[in-house]
């Protein structure tokens, strides 16, 4: 049953197959049994998920309408408030902080039924690409526990992976979705900007974070996009117009006609031989199934990355001011005759892993005086540059496409000091954020010289969210009648499983 | 291209108020100055004529209608305050010693 997809066990619960409070027990006693080796939750509410479920179960037996998801697991990435439950954002500055309000993805997820497990560990705020910088340790990849399961999102990834909940939500500023569900062979979008409330999202860098659906299936996915997606007046970049039909497009698949753009920059040099070989496959899948394959050039894509690493540790200098040791979180050293700032400085000292404080004293540097203009005021004029590439692009095609990461998992430890080798991990991401588009991951094979799991990006103008959909289930389908079975049933078993 | 020193970094922390070790500013400015090298390269294509985008979308003013709703109680409100008295946040003192 937990292998299933959360559409085969919303069903299952309709026909009376199974509860929702069975299914989530079963979920509950996955996660006792495999996350010691995966570690993908910082904080499991199994009495919560428990009282949620029942309350489905009941409303079910009540005869109540209910939704599609309703009674599905989920598991939620701890950079979402929850009411009353432990939200770390992987920091020690917020241990054993617990929320006094639900973010309105969370309020969304519950006035669905969807039942909430826990929550799943991350890089701290959001800041990586791998979960090696989350201050509570690393989560390992369920296909090799040795490797990374991406990053931030990695405690997302890996829980769908290790089929410990069938859906889960991420988070995306730069990849954090797609990366972790390329190198996990699970799927993952990051919606337009201003597609889902960021009410309640713990803020990195607030022009460029999304939330949005993790899943086993495109199916799936676009269910959750369906439950979490629209306007929210808490959320004043909250887009005020019709949640794209994204369930629709998933079901249909239908690419004929559709023009499919690939984007030269980025494949090539720097991009692994698995990686590049499933990646024309695809094109190959989507080209039989009636679409044309162009080729669009984006030339300030080159300049993307940089960029980011200016514009997001600038937002995320401002943003994560707000941890100062007063409202909420970690205090530390406040003794008789202790200053409020040399409090606040020492906390943040001791709060603020590494990567973080690197990259707020680079978001100071890129917005201080005298250096605002060659920096931060630079990286904006890029921002419109990547936004005419993807302009001009889409009136070529309909969709982009390209490999979500240019390499599978690597090793725990491998890229730990060297911030750059890291950072290089979103190069084919992050042009999305920076443009405020859709963007989504799908498995497209495992890479032949190592074994593990390859995803493909496609690329949608803002709020044409079903085209990603489309593609993205039209790929999923040729590649399974390919394989005859799912990608992550060649995963191997984890040793807690029986 | 400058070099930062440890100097600059510690100012740099100063501003972030983050009490950081003469270790960890010492390797951040190594670490600032091969990452500033790299992220430099926004120059070279940010001519005069381009305008900057600061956000995907053109927004601006965004506002509710002025209508008081339920909030947070206090209780609420000060549920992680590391420290609170009488119904308000309690922090360590702002101003110098009184004399």
């Amino acid at each position: 049953m937990i292998t299933r997809s959360a559409h085969e066990m919303s069903s299952a619960m309709v026909s009376g197959e199974i509860t929702s409070q069975e299914l989530t027990k079963k979920h509950l006693e996955r996660i006792s049994a495999v996350d010691k080796e995966v570690h993908a939750f910082l904080h499991v509410d199994t009495e919560g998920a428990m009282s949620q479920a029942k309350a489905v179960d009941d409303a079910r037996a009540r005869g109540e309408k209910l939704g599609p998801l309703a009674g599905v697991p989920l598991a939620l990435k701890d950079v979402l408030v929850q009411k009353g439950i432990p939200t770390t954002c992987g920091s020690k500055i917020l241990e054993g902080w617990r929320p006094p309000y639900d973010a309105t993805v969370v309020t969304r997820l519950k006035n669905a039924g969807v039942v909430i497990l826990g929550k799943t560990n991350m890089d701290e705020f959001a800041m990586g690409s791998s979960t090696e910088n989350s201050a509570y340790g690393p989560t390992h990849n369920p296909w090799d526990l040795s490797r990374i399961p991406g990053g931030s999102g990695g405690g997302s990834s890996a829980s769908l992976a290790a089929f410990q909940a069938p859906l889960a939500i991420g988070t995306d500023t730069g990849g954090s979705i797609r990366q972790p569900a390329a190198v996990t062979g699970t799927v993952g979008v990051k919606p337009t900007y201003g597609g889902v409330s960021r009410y309640g999202l713990v803020a990195f860098s607030s022009s460029l974070d999304q939330a949005g659906p993790c899943a086993r299936t495109v199916l799936d996915a676009a269910l959750l996009h369906g439950v979490i997606a629209g306007h929210d007046p808490k959320d004043a970049t909250s887009i005020d117009s019709p949640v794209p039909q994204v369930v629709a497009a998933a079901r249909s698949g239908d690419v004929k006609g559709m023009k499919i753009g690939v984007v030269k920059e980025l494949n090539g040099d720097g991009y692994q031989a698995g990686v590049r070989s499933r990646f024309e496959e695809s094109l190959e899948h989507l080209a039989k199934a009636g679409a044309e394959i162009v080729e669009v050039s984006c030339p300030n894509f080159e300049y993307a990355l940089a960029a980011y690493y200016l514009i997001a540790p600038s937002e995320c200098s401002s943003n994560l001011a707000r941890f100062d040791a007063m409202r909420y979180g970690l205090r530390v050293g406040d003794s008789d005759g202790a200053s409020a700032e040399s409090v606040m400085n020492f906390t943040r000292e001791v709060g603020f892993g590494r990567e973080v404080k690197r990259r707020i004293i680079l978001g100071t540097y890129a917005l201080s005086s005298g250096y605002f203009d060659a920096y931060y005021g630079s990286a904006q004029k890029v921002r419109t540059l990547i936004m005419q590439d993807f302009t001009n692009a889409f009136t070529k095609a309909d969709v982009l496409v390209s490999p979500t990461s240019p390499t599978t998992a690597f090793k725990i430890g491998e890229k730990a000091n060297d911030p750059l080798a890291m950072y290089l991990n979103d190069i084919a991401t992050i042009p999305v954020n920076m443009a405020g588009i859709g963007g989504m991951s799908v498995p497209n094979g495992l890479a032949p010289e190592d074994n593990l799991p390859v995803g493909f990006q496609i690329m949608a103008p803002a709020m044409q969210d079903q085209r990603m959909y489309s593609v993205g289930a039209s790929l999923e389908a040729s590649l399974l009648s390919q394989w005859g079975a799912p990608l992550l049933s060649k995963i191997p078993a984890l040793a807690g499983s029986k | 291209m400058s070099s930062l020193s440890r100097a600059d970094v510690a100012n740099l922390a100063r501003l972030a108020r983050i009490d950081m070790t003469d270790q960890e500013l010492d390797s951040l400015a190594t670490e600032m100055d091969v990452i500033l090298g790299a992220v430099a390269r926004v120059q070279e294509v940010a001519t005069p004529d381009i305008a900057p985008t600061s956000h995907p979308l053109p927004l601006r003013n965004v506002t509710r209608p002025d209508v008081v709703e339920p909030s947070l109680t206090p209780e609420e409100a000060l549920s992680g305050a590391p420290a609170s008295e009488d119904q308000r946040f309690r922090v360590p003192q702002i101003l110098g010693e009184e004399a």
